[in-house]
């Protein structure tokens, strides 16, 4: 493959303790050499980037993704997903697996992966825990992790029955990859459309609790706690999208205590609260939902400690006419590849003065390490190069017209983003420029 | 608070849009149009077409607008979820689109699902008269039963505006299920604007605290009877069992906490005027005695409503009305 030499820029590695000026040289898809400015000048390049002012940064990697493919696709491909995904400056992501049908099985993990579905960038995924996501039968997790799957989930639904979710955390200990969980006790949501509390029952609408939350992230750590006593596993918990600050604490707890837990935000639950909703604004609806201004407070202030360990979009496209609909008929989920980082700059950078190599360690190398992505999340000599260049002084308004996503339901159409994605490189490849 | 530039002018999808001074030319149309000869009446909407859109049942609400549409000369369709294609599965907002394209000029929807009007005007862009959506508002009622308490408590002339404190000393008791109740929460979103005091009154499964959080100043009692005790207006509830979704009540203890029988409005409330949006269960909430006592203005709101709802669908056509 010809060589890609990036100049002038910023390069920001956390994983490496690089906040600095340097040069960038590509060879063969994979980082050849960061050196101090001028040190690469005499070397011939195909292409030569000049990201004068701009950032330099490991690839986004967005643990968190619905690309709708199969079964699905008048709402997205996985062409058209990680296309956006590149236009937000992300390099891989992992596709979940509530598809039509779920991704349970080796064939279709392997389909999903297979180049014939042209994704833009690095695809991942994460096959269900039990067939079908129906919670009663572990998926075979031994076979999927050979055929390439970096964790387990019934993401749209808990592993709910306490038997299954213990099964389901020793055997993903044994093939050493999480079990990415989606906390919501559904004994207690059912008919909820939104965050209970004061604005749900103005609006006339079922709320969901924050205990519905917690309980379950509260069920999952004292499972870890058993396995650890009795099975001699080190069992790891991914907890996704926390919005909740009695889960976020219950996190904290059993981090301080040494188990194995990680965890994700999504930018809309540390950027708005259930006040969205407005006049019933369907764009506003996922799950879980927005939440009150002291759980988004929480959301920030775990970004800022160190108890969230990574951004996730939680990406769900939906068609027009599934949101034109009564707020409780829609369904739950919005975009969010392409406002990702421009949320995360706005709000924790500007608004909260998290620092940018924070900011990407959230974003890269911490999602990296979660999954087990081997050779990506950092800029370290014979990694993939996975890099994104964005200009992180940029104001601009983010337009869903524009979008490269086949769906527009954002919350964030014509908000205000801090930071432009220039340049997307995956595996020395420019995928995106912007 | 005014609409929301989004929706068509004359709408009323909540009563929180409407300003002090829309209620009060609300009130003056209404009693303006019930001056009104019928003959002189059948000239304002002669020819115009409104739509009634119901997804759930109705009685009073139905038949009071449909009743008012026609005093007022206009055509009416009736399109309910059981005889259309949205059995079929037609969606609300092409629906919404086949009545636009088949000429209504205003849609009056009935919907079991919280905010629905506001899809409809969103998509329809037409005038979109709430008349009820799920556990949200009836902001119509909310219209009615202000105008019941302004004539018995002030008479005929004295509902015919309001003011910020129009209501000042007067103490409005609302008792029941709150939380499924639309009628509750439009009036509850109002009445303290004109300067009421508003006191919710019901068990916790029905009331949760939650409901403070609809108007500065509305408070919650627990015991009936101390509420009553305050009260210059009554309002019951029913119990709503279509939408109490799992949720268990004892009716027994119910209604030895919180029926309104002939004993407990000698001792606390003699001089309270009664109202009950409808349905009541005569031997639930209310016991029929009351219902049917001289206290009770319960057939007058159900009049009010007709009155009510013609002068909304004068607003929503944008037709002037010399008051």
């Amino acid at each position: 493959m010809s060589d890609l030499l990036i100049l002038n820029g910023r390069l920001i590695d956390p994983a490496n303790g690089i906040d600095g000026e340097r040069d960038l040289l590509v060879r063969d898809g994979r980082v050849a050499a960061v050196e101090a400015p001028g040190a690469l000048k005499n070397i011939a390049a195909a292409e030569t980037i000049d990201a004068t002012g701009q950032v330099v940064a490991p690839g986004l990697i967005d643990v968190h993704v619905h690309l709708r493919e199969p079964g699905q696709t008048y709402k997205e491909t996985i062409a058209t997903g990680t296309a956006a995904a590149a236009a937000g400056g992300f390099t891989s992501v992992i596709a979940m697996p509530n598809t039509v049908p779920v991704n349970d099985t080796v064939a279709k993990l392997e389909w999903m992966l297979d180049a014939a579905r042209r994704s833009a960038v690095k695809l991942f995924a994460m096959p269900a825990a039990t067939l079908g996501s129906m919670g009663v039968t572990l998926t075979d997790f031994e076979a999927l992790r050979a055929a390439g799957a970096v964790g387990f989930t019934d993401d749209g639904k808990p592993v709910l029955e306490d038997h299954v979710m213990r099964a389901a955390l020793v055997a993903a200990a044994r093939a050493e990859v999480p079990i990415s969980q989606h906390a919501e006790d559904t004994r207690l949501t059912g008919g909820c459309s939104m965050n209970a509390g004061q604005v749900a029952f103005r609006l006339g609408l079922r709320g969901m609790t924050v205990e519905a939350e917690a309980r379950i992230v509260e069920r999952d750590i004292r499972l870890l706690r058993e396995i650890e006593a009795t099975e001699g596993l080190r069992p790891h918990l991914h907890v996704q999208h926390v919005s909740t600050a009695r889960a976020m604490e219950a996190i904290r707890a059993a981090k301080r205590e040494g188990l194995h837990v990680t965890c994700e935000v999504a930018p809309h639950h540390f950027t708005l609260t259930d006040e969205a909703i407005g006049d019933y604004d369907t764009h506003a609806k996922m799950n879980p939902p927005l939440r009150v201004e002291a759980d988004r407070a929480a959301m920030v202030a775990s970004l800022l400690d160190g108890t969230a360990d990574c951004i996730a979009t939680d990406h769900a496209p939906h068609a027009a006419h599934e949101k034109e609909q009564e707020f409780e008929r829609a369904p739950n989920g919005i975009t969010g590849l392409e406002t990702s980082l421009g949320l995360a700059l706005r709000v924790l950078h500007r608004e909260q003065g998290l620092s940018l190599s924070r900011i990407i360690a959230l974003m890269s190398a911490a999602p990296a390490a979660i999954a087990g992505l081997a050779g990506r999340g950092s800029l370290s000599m014979g990694h993939f190069a996975d890099v994104v260049l964005f200009d992180a002084g940029s104001e601009w308004r983010y337009d869903a017209a524009k979008t490269l996503s086949r769906s527009r339901n954002t919350p964030f159409d014509g908000a205000e983003m801090l930071g432009k994605v220039r340049a997307t490189i995956c595996e020395g490849r420019v995928v995106y420029r912007g | 608070m005014t609409l929301r530039a989004r929706y068509a002018a004359g709408s009323l999808l909540s009563i929180r849009d409407l300003s002090v001074e829309d209620v009060s030319n609300i009130l003056s149309l209404t009693a303006r149009l019930s001056t009104m000869s019928a003959t002189e009446r059948a000239a304002i909407l002669t020819g115009r077409r409104v739509a009634l859109l119901f997804y759930e049942s109705s009685t009073r609400t139905r038949t009071s607008f449909e009743l008012a549409a026609k005093s007022l000369g206009a055509t009416t369709t009736l399109v309910s979820d059981k005889s259309s294609s949205i059995e079929k599965g037609e969606s609300l907002k092409d629906t919404g689109l086949t009545l636009r394209a088949l000429g209504a000029e205003a849609i009056i929807l009935r919907h079991s699902n919280s905010g629905a009007p506001f899809v409809l005007a969103r998509e329809t862009g037409l005038p979109v008269l709430n008349a009820g959506d799920g556990m949200h508002e009836h902001p119509s009622q909310a219209l009615l039963d202000l105008r019941t308490m302004l004539t018995r408590l002030k008479g005929t002339d004295g509902a015919k505006h309001v003011d910020a404190s129009t209501l000042k000393g007067v103490t409005v008791v609302i008792t029941g299920d709150i939380l499924h109740s639309r009628v509750a929460r439009s009036n509850a979103m109002l009445l303290p604007r004109l300067g009421a005091r508003v006191i919710l009154c019901g068990p916790e499964k029905l009331l949760p605290e939650e409901a403070l959080g609809l108007n500065a100043g509305i408070e919650i009692e627990r015991n009936f009877d101390k509420a009553l005790q305050q009260a210059q207006v009554a309002m019951m509830l029913r119990i709503q069992r279509e939408r109490l979704a799992g949720l268990e009540l004892d009716l027994n203890d119910y209604i030895a906490s919180y029926q309104l029988n002939s004993e407990r409005l000698k001792t606390s409330a003699p001089q309270a005027l009664v109202l009950h949006p409808g349905p009541m269960i005569r031997g639930l909430e209310i016991e029929g005695e009351v219902a049917d006592s001289p206290q009770s203005a319960i057939e007058e709101q159900v009049a009010h409503g007709l009155a009510v709802r013609s002068a909304l669908l004068v607003r929503a056509l944008g037709k002037s009305v010399t008051v």
